[in-house]
Order: C-alpha cells, then structure tokens, then sequence
C-alpha cells in the first residue's frame, strides 16, 4: 500500500465514521450508488432503474452524487464484490435493483451499518439498515385487463409469462378479472417462456397464441420482440412492459405499464437528507406513481380508453382495489367473499390462478 | 385438419422459421470441424453476424446487404480465432470460448445506439398462386429467401463433400492432417478458409435472428442457440442432412411447446422442454455402442493443432 492509498483509505474512514453520525440529524450531502442486473439499454427494466437515478440528479443538483452505478453485475458471488466496492467507496445508499441480489445485499449490509441498502423486489431485512421496495404492478395489469377485454375480437387473450412466481400469477389474474369484467365471453391462453429475457423464445410464443386466434397479447417478458411479432399480423395489438416501448406506437402497442422508480428514489434520498430515514417494506401502486400507464393510443376507441382511464383513477384514488370479491379461486371454491379486498400477505404468495382459467400453473 | 388443437401446417411452417439461425451456424460449424477444428465460439459469431447485419441493414436499407454485412463481421470475428489457432498455435477450446464472452461483449458495445429501432422488412418470395394451395401452399411456398437459402446450403455441403475433389481435400485434413501435408496440401490455409466459411454461415444464423425472427436489436439476442447449434453438429454425427433434420427437430420442439401451451393442451412443459437433449444423448449412445460405432464417424484429427514442423 503506498501513500496515496494509505491516505485515500484513512480519508474515506473518515468519511464514513462522520457520514453515519451525521445520519441522525440528516446529511449535507448524499452519495447514492446503483446496481443494474442488465444494461441501461435494455429498454425495460434496467432502463426504468437508470431514470429513477437521472431523476435523483435532476431533483436534488449538487446535494445528492448519483453518478456511481454499475450494469450487468450477475447475481451471485460478484455481486457481493460490487457491493462491497462501492461500500468502502462512500457510498451512502445502495440501491439493488433485482430480486437475485437479496443475499448479497443483506450480507454486505450486516458487514456496513452506517450505510444504508435498498433491494428491489426482495423480502429479506436482516439488520436494520436494509429497506426493500417493489410496486404494485397488478393495478396496472388491472387497467391494461380492461384494455385487453375490450378491443379483442377474437375473445382470445394471450398471456407470454415468464416464471411461475407470485409477481407473474397475480399479474396474470388481475388482467383476466379485468378483461371478464367487460367481456364475460374472454379466454386467457398462457405459455410460460421460462426467461425474463429471450427475444427468440418470446417472439416464438407470441406467434403460437397468434396461430391460436389471439388478437391481444399481454407480455411479462422484457423484450420489445412480441410486439414486433404482433406488428406482422393486422389487428393484433399488445401492451408495452416495464417501459413506455413506444417505438410500437400506435399500434401494435395500444397502451403500457410504466415502472416508474422515481417518486420513491427521491422520497429515500431526501429522507436521508433531512434525517427522517428509516428502514421500510414499501409496496406502492398508481397512487404513490411508481406504477404508470403509458398513453392509450388512438388504435383504442375512445370510450374504452374513458373506461380504462377510469378504473386506473378509481385505483389511484384509493376507492377500488383489483383484487375485490367476490372472487372464487380456480377449483371453485371461495377465495374473497362480496366485497372484501385481498390482504396483501394473499397477495404476495399468490400461487393460483382465479375462477376461469383454463390451465395448470408449472409447479 | 387440426390435432390437438393446433394446425400441423402452420406447426410446420413455423419450425421450419424457427430452425433456420441453428441450422445456418450448425452447417458452418460441420465444415469447421471436418476440416478438423473445433471452433466452440459459434454463439459469439452468431451475436457478431446479428449485430452487424443489423447495422448493415439498418444504414443501407437493404435486408440482402444486411445479411452479407452479418456473414462478413462473423467472419471477421473467425478470422481472429483462425489466426490465433492455426498461426500462433493457441488452443482451440480455450480459444473457441474466448470467443463466444469476446463477441458478447463486442455486440453489446456496437449494438448501444442500435436498441429500439426497426430494421427494413424482409418480404416472402413471391410464389404466387402456388402460395394458396392448401396445406402444402402455407408449408413450403409461404417463406422469406433465407429459409430456401439455407436448405440449399446444406445441400450444397453435402454435395461438395460428397462428391467433389475439395470435399474430399477437407475430409483428408481433418481426418489426418500429417499425410495431407504429406501429400502436399496446405493444411493450415484450407483450415482457415473453412474456419471463415463456419464464421460466415453462423453470421448468417445470427443476422436472421436479428433481422426476420425477432426483428430488431436487443443484448444478448442469441441467447444460447450457438450451443444448441454445436449439439446438433455432434447430434448429426457430421452429416449435413442429418443437420437438417437435427435443426427441425430442436427448432421444431421449441415451437410444439409454446403452440401445445397456447392450444390448452395438458401437456408438462418441462418434458417437451428437456426431449431434444434426451434424444441427442439416446442417440450419442446408440451411435458410439458396438456396429454403429463407425458411423459415428467424428474426424480423427478434430481439435489437434497442426504445425508443419513436426
């Protein structure tokens, strides 16, 4: 170790012995670092991340450095060297932007107490000093439902799913209730692609629900690929994933769901800020705006787009709740009763599909 | 016409799409280790010949130069593993896998402006009336250029191999390259060449994925079929119509899955997933097991390196 290191290290233990005790009565200035699982470019999902951090920089000028970030870390043993990394770097928030990364980020944490780690999509806070977050997208796949319900013909609906989750079934549900809800005549036809990310495989599975006589496709892929398949056959339309997509405007794309991660990355960061930081398990939807609908095209009557604006309203003002009985599970028997919401624990280990559904979930 | 709720003719037209990127690279990839090397950078030239057909495409306008500009920029990436393997004498697996992390990391970089756009359409050859002819119209006269093109490939390979003196040249290096030294051919230069006719063929694979299958540009849009391209090489046991049949059959289950899902049918995806490694394995088995050991026939020369010296 030479001097300059030597004086570096010294410098930055400095630095982080007076950032965590300045946390308590807030900070002058925040360094917030981030942790991609694909590029920025990849048009979905890490690009949402990456927007939520150019907001951070937007918002806040010179009191906030968000300019630390790192793509296409694997999730794994690596992940835990970036983190560490970018720990004694100074950085005093870490956002983790994938479900993979929940290990590494609380064992880094445990090993960092003045630094605070925020894990997307994750459950698991073993020291106080990690906060997970994720959104309510079903809200969202409430509204593209009734988008969906409306504008087939066919009254086939396909389904492009990735992975057997919760995340993925209640989006699942949440569009068929809404897509019944005005067309009692639907059928949902699920494939599931077993990827995230596979623009081939996806592509591949939006021509089979094509061949089938679908003319809606909802996709919880992140590649643009159904999109350009549906952009082949007239009168077949879908939905942007994750992000806007609109290089598929107006149609095939008709509307989308937006991740939008920058109501809680400046909520988190300016609460560090001014000292009101603490640990959390938020789960925001349409109200708190971390979940968007992209424009509905001029491809959706306007009627329907009215109807679809209305439930997305009801949403976000709080007066409805997708998941509102009565609603029987698909064996019949009773889930939620006349008028009851579904609690979230229900929510969070959803593992079967409503009333209607035709199909087995892959165990 | 319909089984199990799907159209066999639309099944097999859709294979038929489907199989063409794998077939493409697993043709080059024969001639390659014919002539005796083992080039397991497939699914790195496959990116390579996406990415640049893509721009190609893209700048010009044109499909057609698309996928020459895919051929050339995969080539250009073999070229790199010809001179590494047959000049400086590196290893050829070690070599081959360098290969595939370089090209994923190569396209991701020339690919950063490219994201969101929509490449020119490639149109279906115009059959005319012969396209409406029920059930066989849809099957063999309902297609782009590329998926005659790239049967009339692995006819060409077979035939060249078959019967040619060239073929029977790249037969006699990768089987043994000392005694065609012996006999005066230029053992190192045919590698080469065959190494950038397997770099070109793969670029092809790639560009169609890039350009017809998905169209447009993502990271990582291969996503693994270079490996499957390899599989179907040694699942072929070095017989291009066996190629064919290897690529339909992968590509072809593929696509059963996701059509068996979208008709409602109850069948365990995760058998129909894992069937074209179990047959690839059953037939490894029977092929190297007894009698049909010489048909298995993989070129006895396949990943030695030749130095004229020795």
């Amino acid at each position: 170790m030479n001097r300059r290191t030597l004086m570096a290290t010294a410098a930055l233990g400095l630095g982080l012995v007076f950032g965590g005790s300045a946390n308590a009565a807030g900070m002058d200035k925040v360094k917030a670092c981030f942790v991609y699982v694909g590029p920025v470019g990849d048009g979905g999902w890490t690009y949402q991340h990456d927007q939520g951090r150019l907001a951070l920089i937007e918002a806040f000028g010179d009191k906030v450095d968000a300019s630390t970030f790192q793509e296409n870390v694997p999730e794994g043993a690596d992940a835990e060297r970036v983190l560490t990394q970018m720990a004694l770097s100074g950085c005093n928030i870490i956002f983790t932007t994938s479900f993979g990364y929940m290990d590494a980020t609380n064992a880094v944490a445990a090993k960092f107490p003045d630094v605070k780690f925020e894990h997307a999509t994750g459950y698991k806070r073993d020291t106080d000093n990690v906060s997970t977050y994720g959104a309510r997208f079903y809200e969202g796949r409430a509204v593209i439902g009734t988008i969906a319900g409306r504008m087939t013909k066919s009254n086939k609906i396909g389904y492009i799913a990735s992975f057997p989750i919760p995340e993925v079934i209640r989006g699942i549900n949440s569009t068929f209730l809404h897509a019944k809800k005005v067309n009692p005549d639907v059928t949902i036809s699920v494939v599931w692609a077993y990827t995230w990310f596979d623009p081939a495989k996806e592509a591949d599975a939006a021509k089979a629900l094509i061949e089938q006589g679908v003319d809606v496709i909802v996709q919880h892929t992140d590649s643009t690929a159904p999109l350009a398949e549906a952009a082949k056959t007239a009168g077949v339309v879908g939905f942007g994933q994750a992000s806007d997509m609109a290089a598929y405007k107006p149609s095939p794309r008709v509307s989308s769901i937006i991740d939008n991660w920058a109501p809680y990355y400046l909520k988190r960061v300016g609460a560090l800020l001014d000292g009101s930081y603490t640990q959390v398990d938020s789960w925001e939807g349409i109200s708190a705006g971390e979940v968007e609908i992209g424009e509905i095209t001029d491809a959706v009557p306007a009627e329907v787009k009215a109807e679809a604006e209305a439930v997305r309203d009801a949403i976000g003002a709080g007066t409805y709740h997708p998941f509102t009985g009565p609603i029987n599970k698909q064996d019949g028997s009773a889930w939620l009763a006349d008028g009851v919401t579904a609690p979230d624990g229900d929510l969070l280990g959803m593992n079967f599909y409503v009333e209607g559904i035709v199909g087995d979930i892959p165990q | 016409m319909d089984f199990g709720g799907i159209n066999p003719a639309v099944l097999v037209a859709s294979l038929m799409v489907a199989s063409v990127p794998i077939m493409l690279a697993a043709i080059g990839e024969l001639v390659v280790e014919k002539a005796g090397v083992l080039n397991l950078g497939v699914e790195g030239m496959m990116i390579m010949g996406a990415i640049c057909g893509f721009i190609t495409a893209v700048q010009t306008g044109s499909p057609v130069l698309g996928f020459v500009g895919g051929a050339l920029g995969a080539a250009a990436l073999a070229l790199v593993f010809a001179v590494l393997t047959q000049v400086l004498q590196a290893n050829q697996v070690a070599t081959g896998l360098a290969l595939t992390l370089f090209g994923l990391g190569l396209s991701s970089l020339m690919g950063q402006g490219y994201v969101g756009i929509k490449p020119p359409l490639t149109g279906q050859v115009p059959f005319g009336p012969l396209a409406d002819i029920p059930v066989l119209g849809r099957i063999f006269f309902s297609h782009d250029p590329m998926v005659y093109l790239s049967i009339a490939i692995i006819a060409a390979v077979w035939a060249v191999l078959k019967f040619s003196r060239m073929g029977l040249i790249l037969r006699a290096v990768g089987e043994n390259h000392d005694a065609a030294h012996a006999l005066g051919y230029k053992v190192t230069r045919i590698r080469i060449l065959a190494i950038l006719f397997g770099g070109a063929m793969a670029g092809l694979g790639g560009a169609y994925l890039s350009l017809v299958r998905v169209p447009q540009w993502t990271d990582g849009i291969t996503a693994g079929a270079g490996w499957i391209a390899l599989a179907i090489v040694v699942f072929a046991s070095w017989k291009p119509w066996r190629v064919l049949v290897g690529a339909y059959l992968f590509g072809g289950i593929s696509v059963l899955q996701l059509n068996l899902q979208a008709a409602g049918a109850r069948i365990p995806v995760e058998y129909l997933s894992m069937s074209p490694y179990l047959i690839t394995i059953l037939v490894l088995v029977i092929m190297s097991s007894g009698k049909g050991r010489a048909s298995m026939s993989a070129p006895a020369a396949l990943g030695q390196n030749f130095h004229a010296a020795r």
